[in-house]
């Protein structure tokens, strides 16, 4: 392999971008694919179920023996609000490998004894995220029901492009988030990729059974990433 | 969702990009295809210098034996192979890929 090509790789990798490294087997020619180039035709399609999949592998295009080598980030949850559906979430969340952190500025709700194992932080979302910034591969579900605190990370989360954003909220609590969220200068269509109310309609009806909603969810959004990707380009 | 540690030493790719730097020969190896209980997945890495150094794994310590070997062949002839090991083959065998699976491993210098 070319050492350009693994330093491109490695600099993509060390940014939380994925990359899919693309070696023909006959002859050792190698390529380097980012999620933002552009993808058309055979091998488009396969880079396209492959950044969705995570998943290495061959595929033969055009006569040719092409190893896709993926190399997506670990996944991230960001739960804003230490509540009761967060209990739930974050082992279950930990279960399916995700990264899972839990900010909650009400050091009433944030404390060790009620998140065993899981990283917390008794902090505004404002101070937070400024260290450990949101990116494309971070879920980000808003929980707590207070305007002070979820709305500056859904913010982030939407200018961040994060894979996931949730919120929690009946759809009149949502109405009133769209129309600050308007005023504070997004756009309908980054909005618009808000999930409210927050997880699939499984008619869930106790904390861990909304987090097994927002969980699904999540994992929906993971997978398809970059077929949404496509779709938003076409 | 895998949990490579760039920048902590233990990330294949990024020691291959450090000991490139490091002007010595280097030599990656790839599983390109498994089958059966193969222990480690498709898309996994080892590094090999000239003097027979390795980090990561490509079959959790079942192969890598036979694998540095032939990697130091590759650093010396400049061209890729392609290794397969699976108790089919009686020399697979003898390395001891012994949990019952077959892998395919390519072997190409980085430089």
């Amino acid at each position: 392999m070319d050492i350009e090509l693994l330093k491109q790789a490695n600099a993509e990798r060390a940014a939380r971008r994925a990359v899919i490294l693309a070696t023909d087997l006959e002859t050792g020619a190698a390529t380097l694919h980012r999620e933002s180039d552009p993808r058309t035709g055979d091998l488009g399609a396969a880079l396209t179920r492959a950044f969705d999949s995570g998943k290495s592998g061959s595929v033969e295009v055009a006569g040719r023996q092409l190893f896709l080598n993926v190399h997506v980030p670990p996944a991230r949850l960001v739960v804003i609000g230490a509540v009761h559906i967060s209990q739930a979430l974050a082992p279950m969340a930990r279960l399916v490998g995700l990264d899972v952190e839990i900010i909650d500025p009400r050091t009433a709700f944030a404390t060790p004894e009620r998140f065993p194992d899981t990283a917390l932080s008794a902090e505004w979302p404002e101070t937070v995220l400024a260290t450990r910034p949101l990116d494309a591969f971070t879920a980000l579900a808003a929980v707590t029901h207070d305007p002070k605190i979820d709305d500056y990370p859904l913010e982030a989360a939407l200018r961040a492009n994060c894979f996931y954003v949730g919120a929690l909220g009946s759809r009149k609590t949502h109405a009133k988030r769209v129309e600050r969220l308007v005023a504070a200068g997004l756009s309908e269509a980054e909005i618009a990729r808000i999930r409210a109310p927050i997880g699939l309609p499984i008619g869930a009806a106790s904390p861990a059974e909304i987090a097994v909603s927002v969980l699904a969810e999540i994992i929906g959004a993971l997978r398809t990433r970059a077929s949404r990707q496509m779709e938003t380009l076409a | 969702m895998t949990s490579n540690l760039l920048g902590q030493g233990t990330d294949p790719l990024a020691l291959a990009e450090r000991w490139v730097g490091e002007g010595r020969k280097v030599a990656l190896a790839t599983v390109v295809e498994t089958w059966g209980s193969a222990p480690r997945p498709v898309g996994s890495h080892l590094v090999i210098d000239s003097e027979g150094n390795f980090e990561g794994s490509v079959s959790g310590g079942c192969v890598e034996g036979a694998v540095v070997g032939e990697a130091i062949d590759v650093l010396e002839s400049r061209a890729p192979k392609m290794l397969e090991f699976g108790v089919a083959d009686e020399t697979a065998w003898q390395v001891g890929l012994s949990c019952g699976g077959r892998i395919k491993v390519y072997v190409e210098p980085v430089a």
